[in-house]
């Protein structure tokens, strides 16, 4: 049993992305969740994929300012994961309704559609990026995601100085805003 | 084009705080003034924003793939997760339900009487079918050799209790669920369960004669329960010609056989179960009949005494509606829960073996 105290510290570091709380949760509840998925028609990969995507939306709802923790970090991954899996075989047309597993679980309706909201909205963002092209698609990608300074990007992509370096990333980023805004105006 | 870079660059600054008093006094006064403007810097705050997100979404990502590797290079998670059970004595039937359609007298530690509801189950002709149930007399020799084996046997088992019969039974839950013939337990009070030469205590959950079908459930301290089972138990049925295996305890260590459907139906037609080439023994009885994706497909049930070599078997689909049926009568098992996922369907068959053979458990029945 983890204490209340232990348990917000690990929010809080998974709230930073930081790799030890992740490992701690990880090592706390995976085994749990793929146990669940195989024995409910999964496979390792939907149990490493469905995993993850609780991770996210764990991270995601411990970023709000209102955060506040209702339940045990373990019942709310068992919950998102349940739902997460009930959905994903509704889709695919595999419930045989003998789901079983986690009685203990609470709604995590609302938050899920937060978080479905804002993968759609990462898609768009990733579909822009990957209409983008080399070599502004690594350059945005360093710059914004990896956090390289501008020093290292106009050494690691061959500008002759900073400057220039500087220059070309926001000549990418406007492309992107083009290709990021354009997917509204089609309707997406 | 330059110009653009020019007013991203200064709509940064102002999103970044990081304009100087009057250089922003006049920015804002171009932002109310130039439409245009105004819609560039709402526009870049939004994309900004996102851009944000994505990155630390990306930058999550990232972590979870890092550390699950991590986790599975160390073995903390992996993909083949099993906790090593052994398996242990001694049994049971403590506990007797109505359900079970069993008269039954319990004094201290012991005795149901079934033995005259088992004939019912037998399909037909009794002489020609042989119950694949071990033979009493060959399992109090064995006894002597697992005496010397298990030390545990002699506290775990009941005193005065005699060997009534023993054959096969493999786990259906693995929480401790095991499946097994019903007519192995005839005129049995109790039941212990071995594998891996660990004995373990049984109680009796639900008996089924005329699918000659039975639950028991191992309690016992010693018992670790598995997190998940290797196989899976299907309800598709099986096609003639396909290729199928089993394990079971013919003698006091487990046995693999290996062989082909023949039939559809059992003994005269019975729709209940299948004919198999297969030669099974006395003890295979309870087993499980596995295809090659390692899916339970049957119970090894009865032995047709003439012909060599043909075996019967209870469809998979009986466990399932047997355990509907144990769900409807009594809520507290609410929780079993079959396997549907075969963990072992690409691993070749002496992984396979290996992984099934601590779920398959010899029974002995004592009265």
């Amino acid at each position: 049993m983890k204490s209340e105290v232990n348990e917000q510290a690990l929010l809080k570091g998974l709230a930073e992305n930081d790799k030890k709380a992740i490992e701690v949760i990880y090592k706390d509840n995976f085994n749990i969740i793929q146990n669940y998925i195989l024995n409910n028609n999964g496979s390792y990969d939907d149990a490493r994929d469905i995993f993850q995507e609780a991770m996210i939306a764990l991270y995601e709802k411990a970023q709000t300012e209102s955060f506040v923790l209702t339940c045990k970090i373990n019942t709310y991954i068992y919950s998102v994961c349940k739902r997460l899996w009930l959905k994903r075989l509704h889709q695919i047309d595999k419930y045989h309704n003998q789901i079983d597993g986690f009685e203990e679980t609470i709604q995590v309706e609302e938050d899920l559609e937060i978080h479905e909201k804002r993968n759609m909205d990462f898609a768009m963002m990733e579909r822009a990026m990957n209409s983008l092209g080399e070599p502004c698609r690594s350059l945005i990608e360093s710059f914004y995601i990896k956090k390289v300074n501008m020093q290292d990007l106009a050494k690691q992509f061959g500008y002759t100085n900073a400057d220039n370096a500087k220059t070309q990333k926001y000549k990418c980023l406007v492309r992107l805003k083009k290709l990021f805004f354009a997917q509204y105006n089609i309707g997406e | 084009m330059m110009d653009d870079i020019q007013l991203i660059q200064t709509i940064e600054r102002y999103l970044e705080g990081k304009m100087q008093p009057e250089e922003k006094a006049f920015f804002e006064l171009q932002r109310k003034n130039v439409p245009e403007i105004d819609q560039m810097v709402v526009e870049h705050s939004m994309f900004s924003h996102q851009m944000e997100d994505f990155a630390a979404n990306q930058r999550l990502k990232h972590n979870l793939h890092e550390v699950h590797n991590k986790l599975i290079q160390e073995g903390t998670i992996g993909e083949s997760i099993q906790q090593n059970t052994k398996a242990k004595i001694v049994l049971l039937w403590n506990k007797y339900r109505k359900v079970t359609a069993i008269a039954a007298v319990v004094s201290g530690a012991m005795a149901l009487a079934i033995s005259g509801l088992v004939s019912f189950f037998a399909p037909t002709n009794k002489q020609a079918i042989q119950q694949l149930g071990q033979e009493v007399e060959k399992l109090k020799q064995g006894q002597r050799y697992q005496g010397n084996k298990i030390n545990e046997v002699v506290s775990k088992m009941p005193v005065n209790a005699d060997v009534r019969g023993g054959g096969t039974g493999f786990l259906i839950d693995g929480k401790g669920y095991l499946i097994t013939n019903a007519h192995i337990l005839k005129d049995a009070a109790f039941a212990n369960v071995y594998n891996n030469g660990k004995e373990y205590k049984t109680k009796l959950v639900y008996i089924d004669v005329t699918k000659d079908l039975a639950v028991l459930k191992i309690d016992d301290k010693d018992f670790t329960p598995f997190k998940s089972l290797p196989y899976a138990i299907t309800k598709h049925s099986i096609e003639l010609g396909e290729e199928i295996f089993t394990l079971g305890y013919p003698k006091n260590e487990i046995v693999y056989n290996a062989g082909y459907l023949s039939a559809k139906t059992g003994y005269a037609g019975d729709t209940l179960s299948c004919q198999i080439q297969l030669s099974a023994n006395p003890g295979n009885s309870g087993g499980p009949l596995l295809n090659k994706k390692g899916e339970v497909v049957g119970v090894i049930s009865t032995k047709e005494r003439q012909a060599d070599g043909v075996t019967f078997a209870i469809t998979s689909k009986y466990i399932y509606s047997l355990i509907d049926d144990i769900k409807k009568l009594d809520t507290s098992y609410q929780r079993i829960k079959l396997p549907a996922y075969s963990s072992i369907k690409n691993t070749d068959r002496v992984n396979q073996i290996k992984q099934i053979e601590d779920c398959v458990y010899m029974i002995k029945a004592y009265n």
